[in-house]
């Protein structure tokens, strides 16, 4: 899949911001007045930043309103939906701690499960999928979940959870790699089904229907993005991971864990860029390419 | 409204018969033709006449060889265009309501007044049948020439896609699959018509015929086994060089 950088910084930002609105609400760390106004702004900074990154990549815009219709049926509305709820609540929320000092819990309850809510619906978008085997799968929204958890967490500077959910959130990151690697191939879909060819022979892609490139091939078979995976997979283990553990092992200081939240974005930048990078999409079988 | 409706009788569909396909494309022109004059947004082509053209075409010919363990390989010529698909995945995962399935004859058709251009439909759809339309930047498909079909402005023997309408072989055939009595549920029970990536739990509603085995041709020649095998080492000057080349250093 294309890994379009503006769904890579949507996703990125607003996973960390809505999962720093998760914490916030849920009490864990309850600051009043200037300090918890700190706190909102950079969380609604990442998490409004992030989904007004994502409009980036409609070709309408304009008609954005229109994504609340069908949340029947689409993930993509309810996370429109979930967003909005979630940043409405929270916003009360915080009007209370910034403004009156006061902790309405059950309010910070509610946006709390909205604000973890909208990150599953995020993921969802990309695990109902399953033109894409290696994201149609349980591990595409406990990845989604686990890093806003533990990227919020480190964000709110709460050591003693981030430093689990973070060795957590990097073993689930292994096994989407690991596992993710043979989906494709276990999925069924090849070029025999695709086709229905399958039956008298091998089958191969012998001309493509199209001289040049096209929609299809930019947006599914992109592959240039994943000639540096495995250094990639380093970088995102390590910067993600890695090193912000490291970092919160040593004697707390504001320098070290702003340090870590900036490797910890650059990782998830570079995770996130392989999510979409190594995705293949069946389509791909049809001109002999994954 | 994206949730899909209830199954429908009539499923207005194709057939394709890969054993009669030519691979001429002359389906693919009429397709970009029809939708390009006709009902929504036309189909856009970025440097068309430059080093790198680049279009949107809701119907494409890929080309595929089939290598049979024995034997010469075979060359299938391979239409693809949208499948109509009776659980399109495509039409449950748009936010806004334009990409719909027709509840009376089953045509999966995007609204493009509503469509945001997010592209997840082109995502879910297996097949590749959706196109962005670089120009217009909406979602793009095959409309099974709904504003042909049922046009009455049309002489009747137009009333059909255009791309079936132009085949000039003769394998592109459409109808009503969801009566078992009509023509084309009559080829697909006759033919073994088969489904596209079925394990994708789509249910597509166009068919594709397979290629027929080819006829082997019987040993007609009768003499041929008591001629000579004629000789692949050479005889006279010529077998002497070679022997002699043979023999120097570095020869075979």
């Amino acid at each position: 899949m294309h890994p379009a950088p503006s769904v890579i910084i949507f996703t990125s930002l607003s996973g960390l911001g809505f999962g720093l609105l998760f914490w916030l609400g849920l009490g864990v760390l309850a600051p009043t007045g200037w300090v918890a106004f700190v706190f909102f702004v950079i969380a609604y900074l990442l998490a409004v930043g992030g989904l007004l990154a994502s409009t980036f990549h409609l070709g309408h815009p304009e008609r954005a309103l229109k994504a609340f219709t069908q949340w029947r049926s689409s993930w993509l509305s309810r996370e429109a939906w979930a967003s909005v709820a979630a940043l409405i609540v929270m916003a009360l929320y915080g009007a209370g701690l910034v403004f009156f000092g006061t902790r309405i819990a059950l309010l910070g309850w509610i946006g709390a499960l909205l604000s973890i809510g909208t990150v599953l619906t995020t993921s969802m978008i990309y695990a109902q999928i399953r033109a894409v085997p290696r994201w149609h799968h349980w591990s595409t929204p406990a990845m989604f979940l686990s890093f806003s958890l533990a990227g919020g967490a480190l964000l709110a500077g709460e050591i003693m959870i981030a430093l689990p959910l973070l060795a957590i959130a990097g073993t689930i990151q292994v096994y989407t790699w690991i596992d993710g690697d043979s989906r494709l191939a276990r999925s069924g879909t090849d070029i025999a089904s695709a086709t229905g060819l399958g039956t008298t022979g091998t089958v191969r892609a012998f001309e493509p229907p199209h001289t040049g490139t096209n929609y299809l091939l930019r947006e599914f078979v992109h592959v240039i993005g994943r000639k540096h995976s495995r250094n990639l997979r380093v970088i995102a283990l390590a910067s993600g991971f890695g090193v912000p553990i490291l970092l919160m092992l040593l004697p707390f200081s504001h320098m070290l864990a702003a340090l870590a939240v900036l490797f910890h974005l650059a990782g998830l930048f570079a995770s996130r860029w392989l999510f979409f990078a190594e995705a293949e999409h069946v389509v791909g079988l049809y001109y002999g390419k994954r | 409204m994206t949730q899909l409706p209830p199954p429908s009788s009539v499923k207005l569909g194709l057939v394709i018969d890969l054993d009669t396909c030519v691979g001429c494309h002359a389906c693919v022109v009429s397709c970009k033709g029809w939708n390009t004059e006709n009902y929504g947004a036309p189909l856009a082509d970025e440097d068309p006449y430059g080093a790198d053209p680049v279009g949107t075409f809701l119907n494409r010919v890929h080309s595929y060889e089939i290598q049979p363990d024995e034997g010469a390989a075979q060359l299938v010529h391979f239409p693809k265009s949208c499948l109509h698909c009776e659980d399109a995945p495509c039409v449950t995962v748009c936010p806004t309501g334009a990409s719909y399935k027709r509840a009376e004859d089953g045509i999966v058709l995007v609204n493009e007044s509503d469509c945001i251009g997010c592209g997840l439909c082109a995502w879910a759809c297996p097949y590749g049948a959706r196109e962005m339309d670089v120009a217009e930047k909406v979602m793009k498909k095959c409309t099974l020439c709904v504003d042909r079909i049922y046009n009455e402005n049309l002489p009747e023997e137009d009333r059909v896609p255009a791309c079936v309408r132009t085949c000039p072989a003769g394998a592109r055939h459409f109808g009503d699959l969801g009566d078992p009595d009509s023509d084309v549920s009559q080829l697909v029970a006759e033919r073994g018509g088969l489904d596209l990536m079925p394990e994708q739990g789509t249910k597509p509603v166009n068919k594709y015929l397979p290629p027929r085995p080819r006829d082997k041709a019987p040993e007609y020649d009768i003499l041929a086994p008591y001629l000579e095998p004629v000789t692949d080492t050479p005889k006279g000057f010529v077998g002497w060089l070679d022997r002699a080349l043979s023999a120097l250093p570095g020869g075979e």
